[in-house]
C-alpha cells in the first residue's frame, strides 16, 4: 500500500479506515452515474472530511500562485487569477469553519506542480479542478451537518464552474457526461500525491 | 408574495401545496445558518461574496418543494420538472434555426445531457416508490442567437442555485449523492454560457443557493397553463 503522507492529517486514521484500499479498488469505476464509491467508507467525521477539503484546496490555491509566474497568455490569465483568488477564500472558510467546529486546520503540505509552460498550466489545471469536483461530490455525502453541507456545495459549485471553463478554453467538452463521477478520499489522495512534496 | 399563488397550479398538482407554497415564502428560519458559514469566511477583503451575504441568503426549506411530493421525493420530482424545462430549452433553441456552428453543438449536447438527467430522477422516483412529475408545458423566447444564449445562462444558473439550495434538505444519502452529480453539471453549463456571454464563469469564490420559491417564481413567465 502507499504510504501516504499529508502533513497534518493523521494517516493512521486513513489506514484504519481501509480508504485507500476502497479508493484503489473502486476508484472512479462508480457502478451507477452517481453512486459514490465513497458511501462505501466512513467519513471520519466532519472535522476530517473538512481537512481533506482544505488539502485540496491548499493544493489548488498553491498552484495558481505558482501559475502566475508563467506569464499566462490570453483568457488564461485572468482567469488564473480569479480562479486562484477563489481557492484561496475557501482556504480561509475552511479554516474558519474547523476551527468553529472546534477542530484543528491542517498545514499545508508543500506542493510541487513542475510547472514550465503554459501548456503544462492548461493541462493540470484541468485535472485538479475535475479532481477537486470528484472529491467534493465523493466526500459531502458523507457530511453530517447541514450547514458544513451546504458550504460544501457552495465550494463544489465553484469549482466544477472552474472545470468547465478550464475544458471549454482547452478545445474539450465543459462536462465529462451527464453524471460528474465521484472520487474516494483515498483514489483522490493517491491522484495527488505525486505533486506532494513534504 | 403576490404572485405566489398562481406559480402554483402550473407546476404542481396538488391543490393543499398553496398554503404550503406561501408559508415557505416567508421562513428563513434556516437562512441564518448558512449566513454564519460565509461570515465565518473571516477575512474582509478576500470575499466579496462572502461581503454581498445578506442575513436572509437564502436556504431552501423543505416546505418549497412539498407540493411535488412529501420530502426526498419532492426534492426530486422539483428537480425532475426543471430537468424538463432545460431540456424542452434546448430542444427548442436547436430546433429554432438561430444557432449555428458551436453553438448549436453547445446546445444539443447540454440538452443531451439533460435528457440525461430526467431518466436517471425518473428512474430514481420509481424505485424509490414515488410517481414522477409530468412534463410541464413550456414556452420559451427564441429570437436570436444572443437571446437564447443569455437565456440559456439564466436557466443554468438557476438550476445550480435550485440543486444547491435542496442539497441540506435530502436526506436520503444515495439521492444526494445524485443530485450531488448533477449540481455540479449544471454547474459546469452555466460556468460555459457564463464564458459565451462574456461574464464570469464563477460569480465569486461561493456559490448562492436558491429557494425552490424563487426557482418556481423564475421559470414562471415560461409556463404555459
Amino acid at each position: 500500500m502507499d504510504n501516504i503522507e499529508i502533513h497534518g492529517m493523521s494517516r493512521g486514521a486513513f489506514l484504519v479506515r481501509g480508504a485507500l484500499a476502497t479508493g484503489a479498488a473502486m476508484g472512479a469505476a462508480s457502478v451507477t452515474p452517481w453512486v459514490s464509491s465513497a458511501l462505501a467508507q466512513d467519513g471520519g467525521g466532519d472535522v476530517d472530511i473538512l481537512n481533506f477539503a482544505l488539502t485540496l484546496e491548499y493544493l489548488e490555491a498553491d498552484f495558481y500562485k505558482q501559475a502566475s509566474k508563467l506569464s499566462l497568455k490570453g483568457q488564461y490569465k485572468s482567469l488564473a487569477k480569479e480562479f486562484g483568488a477563489n481557492e484561496q477564500e475557501h482556504v480561509d472558510a475552511l479554516i474558519a469553519t474547523i476551527g468553529q467546529l472546534g477542530g484543528k486546520p491542517v498545514k499545508s503540505p508543500t506542493f510541487a506542480f513542475g510547472l514550465k509552460t503554459q501548456q503544462d498550466f492548461e493541462k493540470l489545471a484541468i485535472t485538479l479542478e475535475d479532481t477537486g469536483v470528484s472529491a467534493y461530490n465523493g466526500a459531502a455525502p458523507m457530511i453530517m451537518s447541514k450547514e458544513e453541507l451546504a458550504a460544501a456545495g457552495s465550494i463544489v459549485q465553484v469549482e466544477a464552474r472552474h472545470a468547465a471553463a478550464l475544458r471549454f478554453l482547452g478545445g474539450m467538452s465543459p462536462t465529462k457526461g451527464a453524471f460528474d463521477k465521484t472520487l474516494s478520499k483515498g483514489a483522490v489522495l493517491k491522484a495527488v500525491k505525486p505533486l506532494i512534496k513534504a | 408574495m403576490p404572485e405566489a399563488p398562481n406559480a402554483v397550479p402550473e407546476l404542481a398538482s396538488d391543490p393543499t401545496s398553496r398554503k404550503k407554497f406561501l408559508r415557505m415564502a416567508g421562513g428563513t428560519g434556516v437562512a441564518a445558518s448558512f449566513a454564519v458559514f460565509l461570515a465565518a469566511c473571516g477575512d474582509d477583503k478576500s470575499s466579496s461574496s462572502a461581503k454581498s451575504t445578506p442575513m436572509s441568503t437564502p436556504m431552501a426549506s423543505a416546505d418549497g418543494t412539498e407540493q411535488f411530493g412529501k420530502g426526498d421525493l419532492g426534492i426530486a420530482n422539483y428537480a425532475l420538472t426543471l430537468e424538463y424545462l432545460e431540456t424542452q430549452f434546448y430542444n427548442d433553441a436547436a430546433e429554432s434555426g438561430m444557432l449555428k456552428g458551436k453553438t448549436l453543438e453547445l446546445a444539443k449536447g447540454f440538452g443531451a445531457e439533460e435528457q440525461e438527467h430526467i431518466d436517471a430522477l425518473i428512474a430514481l422516483i420509481k424505485k424509490s416508490g414515488g410517481k414522477p412529475a409530468a412534463k410541464p408545458k413550456a414556452k420559451f423566447p427564441l429570437d436570436s442567437a444572443k437571446s437564447i444564449l443569455d437565456l440559456a445562462a439564466t436557466v443554468e444558473n438557476l438550476g445550480a442555485a435550485a440543486y444547491l439550495g435542496q442539497a441540506g434538505n435530502i436526506q436520503d444519502k444515495e439521492i444526494l449523492a445524485a443530485a450531488l452529480s448533477i449540481h455540479s453539471v449544471e454547474a459546469r453549463h452555466a460556468a460555459v454560457l457564463n464564458l459565451a456571454t462574456k461574464a464570469a464563469p464563477a460569480a465569486g469564490a461561493f456559490a448562492k443557493p436558491a429557494t425552490a420559491a424563487d426557482v418556481l417564481k423564475s421559470v414562471k413567465p415560461f409556463l404555459l397553463s
